[in-house]
């Protein structure tokens, strides 16, 4: 239990002011500004608003800002940003096999419609500290054009096997398209949660923690062998309807990172052997996630895919239950903060139990 | 809204997607061109909000809430009576107000080809310009496979 205690007035703001004078650290040196973080630093950008669950990376360059570099405080900042705006309304689905990409490659096929395109990676670099970066004002290096643009047709992968009814279906037979869409931001989750919460609640998970138990599935835990079929990153236009219209719009484009899986195939004495899918999906350059995304969907869908239930990686409750940073820090952080009510009363128990011990031990020896 | 143009209208569509996409200066300096002499006033004053943005699962399965997005909207009415809608991506009150401006005065049939021809078309060229641009340094890395002949024969 938490009581508020009262006192302390004075040293906090004391210490908010102390906190705003080591955020500026050293006056002789420049102060930060917002385009520099969005433009130099924006694989943070991008976890924010991934994590954070908004995109903006204006807001998002300020919140890694005012958090000094704490990505999980510039994420907790933006999502109680986000509870002050009210919601115009849901965009239509993302068409991701129309973005406009920096990048696409595929780990199963080498040569595929579209080819495979590295884009701005890290990938094939020799993870060597480039101590060239270290002195300012160098001539910046400028990335090679090509004469022509990208193949306008892109085709998805996956959709390569489907045709030849190799892998699954994107969506189940009986799928919906006009159901409601489960929204966790609205409704607490439930378990089972379906697919769409499952999804939502990854895409904004901690990176960290899917992470981990993506690896977790490598690792043999719910092993389901994945391929990567495809990442892409691009940017994809957002669709609205507004309600004044009754038409739809385009009311910009935004980046994102996209991974398809290939996983472990099915089949049985009636049904042909086919792959089955996971996705990711993500706001920004977060291609890490992504990948892990899909590796976790792919593991919860154990019970759809009449898989036995043998790792954490594949209890919805256990992994949307973690997944969240904000909410795990704020339960694990909390308890720095003071207890001393509670922490009293358990002192004054434990006084009691050794006195009563002690009490045992005289009587006994009496 | 006696100037409305239909519903769908694939060519109102279109611009307010350009000016969605078009910078604030942009928009300022095309309007100081060509919207002077045109008196609004606000429906709704720019707004800011959010939009939930939605995916499918495996790109064309079902939907999903992917995350949300902040986004300002904004009507006016021209002194014509013609009314200008915008939702444009970000925060730019000035932008969205500008957007909302043009769309009133693209649906004036009188202004319509000029507003086109000196102001849509230019900046959905300038967008196209810059999506070609991109597009080429992506393809400078596109993988050009060479087969190596390994053993003998």
């Amino acid at each position: 239990m938490y009581v508020a205690v009262k006192g302390g007035e004075k040293a906090i703001d004391n210490a908010h002011k102390y906190l705003a004078e080591e955020r500026r650290g050293a006056t002789d040196v420049a102060e930060l500004s917002l385009s520099q973080i969005s433009e130099q630093l924006s694989h943070a950008v991008s976890r924010v608003m991934a994590e954070g669950s908004l995109y903006d990376k204006d807001l998002a360059a300020l919140a890694i800002k005012q958090a000094r570099g704490d990505l999980i405080e510039a994420i907790f900042l933006i999502r109680a940003y986000r509870t002050t705006l009210p919601r115009f309304g849901y965009s239509a689905p993302l068409d991701t096999s129309e973005m406009d990409l920096d990048r696409r490659i595929s780990a199963t096929f080498k040569d595929l419609p579209g080819g495979q395109v590295l884009g701005p990676t890290f990938d094939y670099t020799h993870r060597l500290l480039d101590f060239a970066l270290a002195a300012e004002g160098l001539e910046p290096q400028k990335a090679e054009a090509a004469e022509a643009p990208l193949d306008e047709e892109v085709p998805r992968v996956l959709e390569l096997l489907n045709a030849e009814g190799l892998i699954e279906q994107s969506a189940p037979a009986d799928y919906d398209d006009t159901a409601p869409v489960g929204d966790l931001t609205r409704e607490p989750l439930e378990f089972p949660a379906d697919r769409d919460l499952r999804l939502q609640n990854l895409a904004r998970g901690d990176e960290g923690f899917i992470l981990a138990l993506g690896y977790s599935t490598q690792r043999g835990y719910a092993r389901n062998h994945a391929f990567v079929g495809e990442v892409r990153l691009g940017d994809v236009t957002v669709e609205v309807i507004p309600e004044e219209l009754g038409f739809a719009i385009e009311i910009g484009d935004i980046t994102i990172t996209e991974c398809e899986t290939v996983n472990q195939f099915q089949g049985s004495k009636t049904a042909p052997a086919q792959f089955t899918r996971g996705y990711g999906l993500a706001f920004g350059h977060s291609e890490r996630k992504v990948i892990s995304m899909a590796l976790v969907d792919r593991a919860l869908r154990c019970h759809e895919l009449g898989e036995d239930q043998v790792a954490p990686v594949q209890d919805d409750e256990f992994v949307l239950s973690h997944s969240d940073n904000i909410q795990a820090t704020g339960f694990v952080e909390h308890i720095k903060l003071p207890h001393y009510v509670d922490f009293q009363s358990e002192l004054e128990l434990v006084r009691r139990l050794r006195r009563n011990a002690e009490d045992n031990i005289r009587e006994a020896a009496e | 809204m006696a100037l409305d143009s239909s519903p769908g209208d694939p060519s109102r569509k279109n611009w307010m997607g350009i000016l969605a996409r078009a910078s604030e200066t942009d928009l300022e300096n095309f309007w100081q061109l060509h919207g002077q002499e045109e008196d609004y006033d606000f429906l709704r004053r720019p707004e800011i909000g959010l939009v939930m943005v939605q995916g499918r699962a495996g790109g064309t399965g079902g939907r999903f809430n992917l995350g949300e997005m902040t986004v300002t909207r904004c009507s006016v009415r021209l002194s014509d009576g013609t009314v200008g809608h915008a939702y444009i991506a970000g925060r730019n009150q000035r932008h969205a107000e500008l957007a909302a401006a043009f769309d009133a005065l693209l649906q004036n049939p009188e202004r319509q080809e000029e507003i086109e021809d000196t102001v849509i078309t230019p900046l959905q060229k300038r967008h196209q310009q810059g999506r070609d641009d991109r597009s080429k340094k992506a393809a400078a890395t596109k993988v050009d496979f060479y087969t190596m002949v390994r053993g003998e024969d």
